[in-house]
């Protein structure tokens, strides 16, 4: 995982994929997207390599990066367990779930574990509604979460 | 060898539905995977190609292999669509969901598909716009806006360029049509576009889909690029959101596609005259495009001869929260609130009493049992304060604390406001605050004459040590530093004169915000207050001999 300071490994990203999405009217999201997809995170000092690329200001970019939840500007735990907080998973004892959730896997809803082994991100909504409450673990959706499946996903992360 | 169809929806996934198809192919039978027919409560679901069609067995899991191939799984359900689930149903636009392998051209054009665009490539564009109009289809994405005028004015707006935009952002809680349809037959929504496309003269379109959807996301990338030859001379492109509620409101997700922070325009221009690069837009619903090819290869009337009063054909309606027989349910405008969550739904999967319903997300009204003579009908439903939306329907039992709710759509304004205007900007988070004081008041007042909240079904862990919830998305962020950033200390801090301050801050920001977010977010907060106001600390309501 490249480090924030880490100019050297980031411009030769961005060099990478910039051409990938510079042609694309409105490909700023696109190359956002792709540079979290590789690296985990956006780091600051892309912002300023992002803007060149694209012949766009730097604050054009922070502006977007900071604007968009799901980009992140300091990197994510190792595992991501993303929980729904949304009303139809509130329904089925989501409140209840989340606060087992914080407890069993050391973490605080929007943060990220000491040792980096997983961050616990709110999500509003999976799409999963009548299942719930619902995760996405490291991309893999899981329904119908209960006192069982906190501990099949604690072993998961390795917490 | 047998063949069996195994569902490949998110949903059905999350309930084992991988673990299953690989059970059966290692047991030598030819899986095909499908959408998802929309009945959870029976999934994981497989069916058995016989001699007498399909036969279903569900929930089943990979241990029960060899009991269905025999056919003495006790979970044995016949022919899926003779459940009554689906035989109440009228599937205009699912009606390949759950039936055939989403990608597989060849089913497609064997059921039907292709059709309509054949049929309006064969006409001028402004016959497809007259079909569509005559069809009576209305906007399913929330406002109900008839699409047919829509299509008129990007096809009399004279330009070089034209787009059609996809609002595939489903934000709602308590929807998952648009995401069933994408991962169940993405093929239907692609020939909508391609037939909207045609209607107006346009070239290009753009898919925009939440990045909470990775399966759709997939699915999309995939149909598109097989279907290409299909819809040519028109050509589309998938692009992913970033998790901001607020860019499934039509000018912001323009802007969001062009590359920019995803805030509401103002309006006029509207979209169809300079919308998407300053070009002549349509954007629809994903469910409103996916309505065309019927209406195209059926004709308007089939479509418009189904529904109630002004609100014309079918809803796919969803069945979330705390439902026994939550679901996918498309059926003709006009059936009442009570049927779907009784009647269909089954009531509460955790068997207590149904408390409230939330229909259309979380700008959506809370409606008490009272009010489940409502027909499913937008005008309906304006009438009575609420609104259908996307027609997504969230139930809550008797365990429910409904100032709580109020405070979480508060909450949910202030975490996804897109800064344009004051109202939403400042005044959903001085509603968290107010809804604060009011919870604060409430238990101080009511704890001695009040029992405890009962704990819902679901709820079977031990609650002790928390909190009410935080703004999680915001934690440390501004919400946590705009919080309280005024002292109380001279305020009535009162039940009354909370509750007086809510509804003013509520009328402040109905009528004064520029989009439906903050404009719409006093539709749940005050129909909770006015439904439920004992739950705010007042004295109950007198009780309809109904209820
Ligand atoms: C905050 C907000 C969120 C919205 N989210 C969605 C959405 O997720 N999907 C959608 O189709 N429409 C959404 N809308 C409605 C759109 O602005 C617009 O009315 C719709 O895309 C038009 O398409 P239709 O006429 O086919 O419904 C939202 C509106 C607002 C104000
Ligand atoms: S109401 Fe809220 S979301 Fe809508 S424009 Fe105003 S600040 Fe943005
Ligand atoms: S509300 Fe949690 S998945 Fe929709």
């Amino acid at each position: 995982m490249t480090s924030d300071g880490d100019t050297g490994d980031l411009s030769g990203l961005i060099d990478r994929l910039a051409p990938l999405h510079a042609r694309k009217r409105g490909g700023l999201l696109p190359l956002l997207h792709a540079v979290q997809e590789e690296i985990g995170f956006v780091p600051d000092a892309a912002v300023p390599l992002i803007a060149e690329a694209l012949n766009i200001s730097r604050a054009e970019v922070h502006g977007v990066v900071t604007f968009y939840h799901d980009f992140r500007r300091t990197p994510a735990g190792r595992h991501v367990v993303k929980l729904c907080r949304a009303e139809s998973c509130q329904a089925r004892g989501g409140a209840a779930i989340e606060k087992a959730m914080q407890r069993r896997l050391g973490v605080a809803m929007g943060a990220t574990r000491g040792d980096g082994a997983v961050s616990l991100e709110p999500v509003y909504c999976l799409g999963l509604c009548a299942i719930g409450p619902n995760a996405l673990v490291d991309g893999r959706p899981v329904a119908r979460i209960d006192a069982g499946a906190i501990e099949r996903i604690a072993a998961g992360v390795g917490a | 060898m047998s063949r069996v169809y195994i569902s490949k929806d998110m949903a059905s996934v999350a309930l084992g539905a991988d673990a299953l198809a690989d059970a059966f192919a290692a047991a030598g039978c030819e899986v095909v995977r499908t959408g998802s027919r929309g009945l959870f409560s029976i999934e994981p679901l497989v069916e058995v190609e016989t001699g007498e069609g399909r036969i279903g067995y569900g929930p089943v899991g990979p241990g029960d292999v060899a009991a269905v191939l025999d056919g003495t799984h006790a979970n044995r359900l016949g022919d899926v669509t003779a459940l009554p689930f689906f035989v109440r149903q009228q599937r205009f636009s699912f009606e390949r969901v759950g039936v055939i392998d989403p990608l597989d051209c060849d089913a497609y054009a064997a059921h039907d598909g292709w059709r309509g665009l054949d049929a309006a490539r064969a006409v001028a564009p402004q016959a497809v716009v007259d079909a569509v109009k005559a069809s009576g289809l209305r906007g399913r994405g929330g406002a109900g806006f008839p699409t047919g005028i829509k299509w008129q004015t990007v096809l009399d707006a004279a330009s070089d360029e034209k787009f059609i935009v996809c609002n595939a952002d489903e934000g709602d809680s308590g929807t998952f049509a648009d995401r069933m349809l994408m991962e169940g037959d993405p093929y239907c929504l692609i020939e909508g576009m391609a037939i909207a496309a045609h209607a107006v003269g346009a070239g290009h379109g753009y898919i925009y889909i939440r990045s909470e959807y990775p399966f759709a996301i997939e699915t999309m990338h995939a149909a598109i690029e097989r279907s290409a030859r299909r819809m040519a001379p028109f050509t589309l492109e998938v692009r992913v959101g970033a998790g901001a509620y607020v860019c499934g409101e039509e000018t912001a997700l323009l802007d969001s596609i062009e590359g920019k922070r995803g805030q509401v325009r103002a309006k006029p221009p509207l979209p169809a005259i300079e919308g998407l690069f300053g070009k002549p837009t349509v954007i629809n619903n994903v469910l409103s495009l996916a309505a065309v090819p019927f209406i195209l290869s059926e004709g308007a009337e089939a479509y418009a001869a189904v529904g109630f009063g002004r609100s014309r054909g079918t809803m796919p309606v969803q069945l979330a929260g705390n439902v026994k027989n939550g679901g996918l349910f498309e059926v003709g405008f006009g059936i009442t609130l009570g049927e779907l969550v009784n009647d269909i739904g089954g009531g509460t999967a955790s068997g207590r009493p149904v408390r409230a319903v939330q229909v259309g997300g979380p700008l959506g009204a809370y409606f008490p049992p009272s009010m489940f003579h409502l027909p499913f009908d937008y005008e309906a439903f304006a009438g009575a304060g609420g609104l259908i939306g996307h027609a997504g329907i969230t139930v809550f039992d008797d365990s429910v604390d409904m100032a709580h709710m109020a405070r979480f759509a508060m909450e949910f304004c202030a975490a996804e406001s897109c800064g344009k205007c004051t109202p939403c900007r400042i005044g959903s988070t001085r509603g968290v605050e107010i809804m604060d004081r009011i919870l604060a008041a409430r238990n101080t007042a009511l704890s001695s004459v009040r029992p405890e909240p009962v704990e819902g079904l679901f709820s079977t862990l031990d609650e002790k040590d928390g909190a009410s919830t935080r703004s999680a998305r915001t934690e440390g962020g501004y919400l946590a530093k705009a919080l309280y950033s005024r002292s109380p200390a001279r305020i009535d801090t009162g039940l009354t004169a909370q509750t007086d301050l809510l509804r003013d801050l509520c009328d402040t920001m109905k009528y004064g915000s520029l989009c439906a977010l903050g404009g719409f977010t006093p539709y749940p907060v005050l129909s909770a207050l006015d439904h439920f106001p004992e739950d705010f600390g007042a004295s109950a309501p007198i009780q309809d001999a109904a209820e």
